[in-house]
């Protein structure tokens, strides 16, 4: 079996290692996703208690919101389209393709996005 | 002048006369040529593999000089480096950087400026799938013991499950040089034939219903969590298990390089010069330790074509096999307890080897269901995957190195 540093060790004590170290792999990865779930809740409240000032100056002096699109009645979501974004007569799969063109264009990974909706100009 | 003489001379010093003293080397030369077939043609991990293969074929051509394996044998506490620089060859001196395990944590650094742990952070409880899928490394490591494999060597072994070839050579390295060779061709063969042994587990674990599950979108995660996530992670992973810090830290300095956005150029050059650069060097060496014929301590064969080469190759692939079910499985259960929000399919890519595994699950996905797209969801698993095998190898470093 080639040259070894060590003496065999029986089955049952390389049980109780494997154990050990798969509790040890888990018990690292848990507490990382408890860290980053509580890294996460500090950061947003503290955006949140960032904008919160923000929304309290007189309204006279904020910016003038952006118009929003006008509502066509004649558009209604396409089927299929699911969580957040919305598809208006666009199918999914072209919908996909336009965000990776997009996220591609932008250099910005696709996770970082926020897409609204997606609607054909006519 | 005797023309005769130094013809004869001349032939006794060629390599064809010591191809006659051990077949051996033989054996390697052909399969050596295999594996560029497989990398050139069939394009199995090419970037690693003609490296390992042409390094193969440098070390089994007789005379060669290049890589003498007899000088890295014995207790390494013991291991005498000047006698190394004196007497070895190219392939020894590169080998330092195996042996010492620089180029693993080199490859580390630019693996760490690569990855984006974003869809890990836009959903932490994928990281569950990334540790689930670290128990193939265990499975292995205890059927090496049955198999009468050393600790040591059980334990080197058992690192292929998860499927990280700088993690499985890191560690090797330190516990079982010996086998390095065999353990770095079975982890980087299985990794390049993921898609072809991920998929039967993946359906036979999983029901229809189960594939056809479509995830919604994450919360995207700020700029602030992506720059602190490696600070954080070095100091928690470092503190709990010091061993691995050569790897995490540099992983994790790979990942701040890319983060934060401030030291663009070392970016750059960490996820492409330097990630080249070190490729080129780790594998010519690996594969150059894949000598066919190497004497043992009582004077058996320990090299490349020893009957060890097979088990490991076998243990390999059920070290792989039980890491995909392990994913899986545990996709399962939070795919019960999140009320079916979660696809099971995004388990397997808890194997690490990115980011191949990720997109089998993206594949098998779309099979089920054509409008499904997982391929982000399961880069969380696959990204925490690579913590998981690292905190693993750590684990057994720390015990048995």
């Amino acid at each position: 079996m080639g040259n070894t540093l060590s003496q065999g060790i029986p089955v049952s004590d390389a049980l109780v290692m494997s154990v050990v170290g798969f509790a040890i792999v888990f018990f690292v990865l848990v507490v990382l996703m408890a860290v980053i779930k509580i890294l996460r809740g500090i950061l947003e409240s503290l955006d949140a208690a960032k904008a919160k000032p923000a929304n309290a100056a007189p309204v006279a002096a904020a910016a003038p919101a952006p118009a929003a699109p006008a509502k066509d009645p004649n558009m209604v979501p396409a089927k299929g389209s699911v969580g957040e974004i919305m598809l208006f007569v666009v199918d999914e799969k072209s919908g996909v393709i336009i965000m990776a063109i997009v996220a591609d264009e932008l250099k910005a990974p696709l996770n970082e996005l926020r897409f609204l909706s997606i609607r054909e100009k006519k | 002048m005797n023309i005769g003489q130094v013809l004869s001379d001349l032939w006794g010093q060629s390599g064809f006369v010591g191809l006659t003293n051990h077949w051996q080397n033989v054996v390697m030369i052909f399969i050596a040529c295999v594996l560029l077939h497989l990398a050139i043609v069939k394009k199995f991990e090419p970037l690693l593999l003609v490296g390992i293969a042409f390094g193969m074929l440098l070390s089994n051509l007789p005379s060669s000089g290049m890589m003498h394996m007899e000088l890295f044998q014995g207790d390494p506490q013991t291991l005498d480096y000047m006698n190394i620089l004196h007497h070895g060859g190219l392939l020894d001196l590169l080998y330092f950087g195996v042996k010492l395990g620089i180029y693993p944590c080199l490859i580390f650094m630019g693996v760490g400026a690569m990855t984006d742990f974003g869809p890990m952070m836009a959903r932490p409880s994928s990281m569950i799938l990334g540790a689930a899928a670290q128990i193939g490394v265990y499975c292995a490591f205890i059927l090496a013991i049955l198999l009468g494999f050393f600790p040591n060597e059980a334990a080197s072994i058992g690192i292929i499950g998860g499927a990280d070839g700088p993690t499985a050579i890191f560690l090797t390295a330190k516990l079982a040089p010996h086998l390095l060779g065999p353990i770095a061709i079975a982890a980087y063969s299985y990794m390049a034939l993921i898609p072809l042994i991920q998929p039967p587990i993946m359906r036979a674990l999983t029901t229809e219903e189960e594939r056809k599950v479509v995830m919604t979108q994450d919360k995207p995660v700020s700029k602030t969590t992506k720059i602190i996530f490696p600070v954080a992670v070095t100091i928690f992973v470092v503190l709990v298990l010091p061993s691995v810090a050569p790897l995490i830290g540099c992983l994790m300095l790979g990942n701040l390089f890319r983060e934060c956005g401030v030291v663009d150029r070392l970016s750059d050059t960490t996820q492409n010069a330097l990630m080249n650069i070190v490729t080129i060097f780790l594998s010519v060496t690996v594969g150059a330790t894949s000598v066919g014929y190497l004497p043992g301590a009582n004077g058996e064969n320990i090299g490349f074509l020893s009957g060890s080469t097979v088990k490991i190759i076998v243990l390999g692939l059920l070290a792989f096999c039980f890491s995909t079910a392990g994913g899986v499985i545990f996709g399962k259960i939070m795919y019960r307890l999140s009320g079916g929000k979660v696809n099971p399919l995004i388990g397997s890519a808890g194997v690490s080897a990115v980011p191949m595994a990720a997109r089998v699950s993206q594949i098998e996905g779309a099979k089920a269901n054509p409008a499904n797209f997982l391929l982000m969801h399961a880069m969380g698993p696959n990204v925490a995957g690579v913590i998981g095998s690292a905190v693993a190898a750590g684990f057994l470093l720390a015990v048995f190195g």
